[in-house]
């Protein structure tokens, strides 16, 4: 079987490529990803969709604003409905707040640094297409690298109670530490996902943690997440 | 009906819930440690000055209102929008 994957270019992306390589040359396993550029993007070619990080549209007027706008989302909206995988990482996953896929809004760093540094994060939901390769609290090391991602919801308690706070920043050991929290982000949240699970954002780069050789802990947990998109694929067309 | 350039000026800011580190840094990091005690807040937001053609103030008004929420020119989950000003183009 091979499961197509397209990952979308706006004018600003920067991660596209390497998302591209991780999915064709780590993972494999039947992938054929393709970078599709946002204007040409049909969904109904596409097993699942990577909104990349970068900078798009240059961030005028908000991160992720005017790529929103863009008729990828439109496309994307169509999967989102149908159920397939949707992750947006970084500028992906600013780009599905404001395109309200997923709640909230990412907001300037406390710090109002970019911060590009590795962090660890904690898994609290497992359901997710992108995440039944890890167990609820697992401690996964991940680097971030953005300006605007401090997250803020104001409906905290309904994605609490609805499971949607997927990953949280914390210590190695899993602690949850205002030290940990490297942007301010409401509750330490660092991604969250939908009602329906399918759809995920976050601010760390899975597609950078995916070699050894990138990780300094010669770790390689963002495998997980293009794996457990692998096999919802596989479980869902089946 | 004839139509006239218009000018709407507004301005996007952080929610007061949402935390505006910009305007802190101004107020905390310069403005109190300058002397300027008397300032005891600061919020920074984002200035937008819109030429439009309209009929009149209040539909110039109306339509950047409309396409402002329409295409989410601010974000409601962590912005509140002012309109501060609508003045005709000489």
């Amino acid at each position: 079987m091979t499961i197509k994957i397209a990952v979308i270019q706006f004018p600003g992306s920067n991660c596209d490529l390497d998302t591209l390589h991780v999915l064709n040359n780590v993972i494999s396993n039947g992938i054929e990803a393709e970078l599709i550029w946002h204007n040409h993007f049909k969904e109904a070619q596409f097993d699942g969709v990577v909104l990349p990080g970068g900078f798009s549209f240059g961030d005028y007027l908000r991160s992720g604003i005017i790529a929103a706008h863009s008729p990828a989302l439109d496309e994307a909206r169509i999967m989102l409905k149908d159920g397939k995988p949707i992750i947006g990482i970084c500028n992906g996953f600013q780009i599905l707040a404001e395109a309200q896929f997923l709640p909230g809004a990412l907001l300037r760093n406390d710090s109002l640094k970019f911060i590009c540094k590795w962090v660890n994060i904690k898994v609290e939901n497992n359901k997710t297409a992108f995440t039944s390769k890890m167990n609820i609290g697992d401690v996964l090391a991940i680097p971030i690298a953005h300006g605007e991602g401090r997250y803020y919801t104001d409906k905290l308690k309904e994605l609490e109670e609805n499971n949607q706070i997927v990953f949280r920043y914390s210590t190695e050991n899993g602690e949850l530490t205002e030290q940990a929290n490297p942007n301010g982000s409401l509750e330490s949240i660092a991604g969250v996902c939908n009602l329906e699970q399918n759809c995920l954002g976050l601010m760390p780069h899975p597609e950078r943690a995916s070699e050894p050789i990138l990780s300094p802990k010669q770790t390689m947990h963002g495998r997980l997440f293009f794996e457990s998109m692998v096999e919802f694929i596989k479980r869902r067309v089946s | 009906m004839d139509h006239q350039e218009y000018i709407v000026e507004l301005v996007l800011e952080n929610k007061p819930q949402a935390r505006d580190p910009v305007g802190t840094t101004i107020q905390k990091d310069l403005l109190a440690k300058k002397g300027y005690n008397m300032v005891s807040n600061v919020r920074s937001g984002q200035y937008l000055r819109i030429n439009i053609s309209a009929a009149n103030e209040d539909e110039a008004k109306e339509i950047v209102d409309k396409m402002c929420n329409a295409l989410r020119i601010f974000n409601p989950v962590t912005q509140n929008l002012t309109i501060l000003k609508v003045t005709q183009k000489n």
